[in-house]
């Protein structure tokens, strides 16, 4: 009867277990039976590389280039806006930040990184997007605002929690002795903390550079709700773009059964391309500071 | 010219870490002035009209979405995690295969599990949209979280701990669940918190599973918008940014909510 | 007690429990006899042929004490007979191991009854994160004694054993994390002895604690082996002459002498002996 017992609950653990490669085995088996049609049909080549998305049309044609490009274009510059920033703000909180700041600060990043996209989207659209707007009208004299910067800029502030945090405890986990052996040896605190412990967190920084990345890829309420979304190849910040995500998000809703339902699943499994190879960098990168 | 690098550096890192504090203080800052004012009692009615789009509904509905979900992914995480730390040896190829699983699980993104919500518990089941659709979904979607957290905090008991039951001469779950999951709450808990703030907060993968019915749900089968959602909703209807404002408000609180606990059970977790 | 025997002849596991309990009470303590005892960790010979010249005997009623230099095997022997070495991979032990006329790795052996009957303290006190009493209750309630009268007979009779009693009476329901390093490991014997052992394991039981602690522990080792088998690995030789009977001294995963206690320390055989406890090395 004990022994029994013991046996029993070992499988239910291990049933528990597999549960999660069944979720993912059965998420891709869902896309894929659901999507590949689609890009059977279309054409792989003229699926990913094709700069028409007209699902609508007589004559329908279903490129998701534009998409894959804005997905690109808007990450790049969420990253050129959220990095410099939260890898200062991370050596700040780590060595710089008086005891009562701290106290303030650090709660205020994970109150960032808790706050649900909708509620960045919504801040978005009534504060961001008109401040783009008077910019773009006073460099390019038009634009409504909506658009690839104002997606930028937003997710720049999103990702934010994520490089702070994760940059901090790398930083944070850097020995004591490297830093007090550079002050030993007469360098001055800032330089001590930016020559010496800032390259010795390099792979944990970089780590949650790549993290950032994988949240703006997947990144879609906020995007929609700024990002302006017209399906056409990007040509300008100040112009509006449309990401992956936003594909599925806005016509998802209206797509008929068919072709056109089917590629937007087919978006959904380019998406999770993105995030597959971002996940091997990642792990590539984690593992390489292990290595270390 | 060392000197003006050090103080350039030391420049930068105050100010980009001001700019941190001032966003957010900002982004909070305008949306409580601007959202207060529209916490109107009438936002807090049960019926939902489009006279008085309340988000009360929305609201009961989130506690629904975030009790149900955890009552299927707590139990779930838990047990993966009892049988990764306590039961397999090391490198056994089905415990990296569930890591690199429950790793992948945790970067796919919301709209994914959305998509995938929608083919398999809205149509290949049949649910379609519902919350139990949606529930499921966020299940798997939060499993990661729940996991890790949990497989951290078994970790971290004392392995003599176990020693000492053993040599008590308890049997292996004896040892799990009398010596060493009692011992693992907080960090348990903490994974929970975590995980509630994730169900709060999420929408895209809600909106083709749980759908957007603005009612509370009677039944598991009926469609219901958590408060996110009802956010979304809202905020894409130009005349309801009052009550989006006010929304935004309740979510921050939520939210606020939630981190206060998550730090609350972390102290205690290390004084302890 | 006997009364209480007869009336439970058949039923429950707690009534069996109560049964084992009589029939240990009646029965005498146990020896051990280890006969060509070999443990390998993977590719490593961590144990090699103890008693394999003639069978190694641990008396009962008796404190035998193990000594030698870290990584010498003693701690490793001493899990060998509760078993608790089935718990690390990769570790493979042969020969015989009898305790009374039990071969404890035969495969009908059940490990947990073993351990029951084994009890072990361990170097770094580990009361679990529960009340003193829940503590003192784990092993009783393990074997399924669930009444409440019961619990608290086995509770205060066990804190009594351990000297513990007078200074926790009043906190039985407080957390034992709260307890100093002595109370705690004295709590742990408390534990152990709940479980109603013949025999007591002691790795280093001691080693984590102040002087007055450990001459308190020490105390009661002299006091509970009138009635428990005890063996105490050490690493304080001063602590193997003043408590042990019989003494084994260890080397390189082999025990070089196993003599009386005053033997060993006034005239060994071995030269390794000498050097060692003379304290040329170790």
């Amino acid at each position: 009867m004990h022994k029994f017992r013991e046996v029993f609950f070992e499988y239910v653990f291990m049933f528990s277990a597999g549960i999660s490669i069944l979720a993912l085995v059965m998420i891709f088996v869902f896309l894929f039976a659901n999507g590949m049609p689609a890009v059977a049909e279309v054409g792989p080549i003229n699926f990913i590389f094709g700069t028409e998305w007209r699902p609508m049309d007589a004559t329908p044609s279903f490129g998701v280039l534009p998409m894959i490009a804005a997905s690109i274009y808007i990450t790049l510059g969420a990253i050129v806006i959220g990095v410099p920033v939260g890898i200062f703000t991370a050596v700040f909180l780590a060595h710089m930040c008086p005891k009562w700041l701290y106290a303030f600060l650090k709660p205020t990043v994970n109150l960032l990184a808790g706050i649900p996209s909708v509620v960045y989207g919504f801040f978005g659209i009534v504060i961001i997007v008109p401040f783009v707007r008077e910019i773009s009208l006073a460099l390019t004299g038009g634009g409504s605002g909506s658009s690839m910067l104002a997606a930028m800029i937003l997710l720049g502030i999103m990702i934010l929690p994520t490089i702070v945090n994760i940059s901090e405890s790398a930083i944070r986990a850097v020995p004591e002795s490297y830093y007090e052996g550079s002050l030993a040896l007469g360098a001055s605190h800032t330089r001590s903390v930016f020559s010496v412990v800032l390259p010795a967190a390099k792979s944990g920084i970089f780590a949650s550079v790549i993290l950032g990345v994988g949240r703006a890829v997947g990144e879609t309420m906020a995007v929609v709700m700024v990002a302006g979304n017209q399906a056409r190849m990007p040509e300008s910040i100040f112009r509006g773009a449309r990401a992956l995500t936003s594909n599925i998000v806005i016509e998802m809703s209206y797509a008929e059964a068919g072709l056109h339902r089917d590629s937007l699943i087919a978006t959904g499994i380019v998406l999770l391309v993105f995030i597959f190879i971002i996940n091997v960098a990642f792990t590539i990168v984690t593992r390489k500071s292990r290595g270390t | 010219m060392r000197k003006i690098i050090d103080t350039t550096l030391f420049a930068l890192t105050w100010i980009f870490a001001a700019i941190t504090l001032l966003v957010l203080l900002f982004i909070v800052a305008h949306i409580v002035i601007n959202g207060v004012p529209h916490l109107d009692a009438r936002l807090f009615e049960f019926a939902f009209t489009t006279e008085n789009v309340s988000m009360m509904p929305a609201l009961v509905s989130t506690i629904f979405m975030v009790v149900l979900t955890l009552l299927i992914a707590l139990p779930l995480g838990i047990f993966t995690s009892i049988y990764l730390v306590e039961y397999v040896k090391k490198g056994n190829k089905f415990v990296m295969l569930i890591r690199s699983a429950t790793e992948m699980l945790a970067g796919i993104p919301s709209i994914v599990y959305g998509l995938f919500g929608m083919l398999m518990f809205g149509q290949f089941f049949g649910f379609g949209w519902s919350l139990i659709a949606g529930v499921l979904t966020l299940g798997i979607m939060i499993l990661p979280v729940i996991i890790r957290t949990t497989e951290e905090a078994l970790k971290s008991v004392s392995d003599g701990y176990r020693e000492g039951g053993y040599a008590l001469g308890a049997g292996k779950l004896r040892v799990v669940f009398r010596i060493v999951l009692p011992s693992a709450v907080p960090g348990i808990l903490a994974g929970v918190i975590l995980a509630i703030g994730r169900i709060i907060g999420e929408s895209a993968a809600l909106i083709f599973t749980a759908g957007t019915m603005p009612q509370i749900p009677e039944t598991l089968g009926h469609s219901a918008r958590t408060l996110s959602v009802h956010m979304w909703v809202l905020s894409s209807e130009a005349h309801h940014t009052g009550e989006a404002y006010a929304t935004a408000v309740v979510l921050l609180l939520l939210i606020l909510v939630v981190n206060t606990a998550a730090a609350v059970v972390a102290k205690f977790f290390i004084t302890k | 007690m006997r009364q209480k025997c007869e009336k439970s002849k058949k039923g429950t596991r707690a009534t069996n429990f109560i049964r084992n309990l009589c029939v240990q009470r009646m029965a005498k303590t146990v020896n051990i006899s280890i006969n060509n005892c070999n443990l390998y960790y993977g590719d490593f010979h961590a144990l090699k042929g103890i008693g394999n010249d003639m069978p190694m005997e641990i008396g009962a009623n008796k404190v035998t004490a193990f000594i030698g230099p870290s990584g010498c095997g003693k701690s490793t022997f001493i899990r060998v007979f509760n078993r608790m070495n089935d718990l690390i991979q990769n570790c493979k032990i042969t020969g015989e191991i009898k305790i009374g006329e039990q071969d404890i790795y035969d495969k009908n052996t059940d490990v947990t009854l073993l351990r029951k009957n084994v009890g072990m303290v361990f170097q770094k006190p580990n009361p679990f994160p529960m009340s003193i009493y829940d503590n003192i209750a784990f092993a009783p309630r393990t074997y399924g004694v669930k009444k409440k009268a019961r619990l608290d007979e086995i509770v205060e009779r066990s804190l009594k054993q351990a000297a513990l009693w007078d200074e926790v009476r009043d906190r039985l329901k407080k957390s034992a994390l709260g307890l100093s390093g002595g109370q705690q490991q004295r709590l742990c014997i408390a534990r152990t002895l709940a479980a109603e052992p013949k025999i007591i394991l002691m790795d280093e039981p001691t080693s984590a604690l102040d002087p007055i602690s450990t001459g308190t522990i020490e105390d009661l080792i002299r006091e509970l082996k009138k009635t428990y088998t005890i063996v105490i690995v050490t690493h304080n030789m001063q602590q193997a002459t003043r408590i042990s009977d019989k003494t084994a001294f260890f080397l390189m995963g082999e025990v070089v002498e196993y003599d009386k206690t005053r033997q060993i320390f006034s005239n060994p055989k071995d030269k390794r002996t000498e050097n060692y406890v003379t304290g040329r090395f170790g």
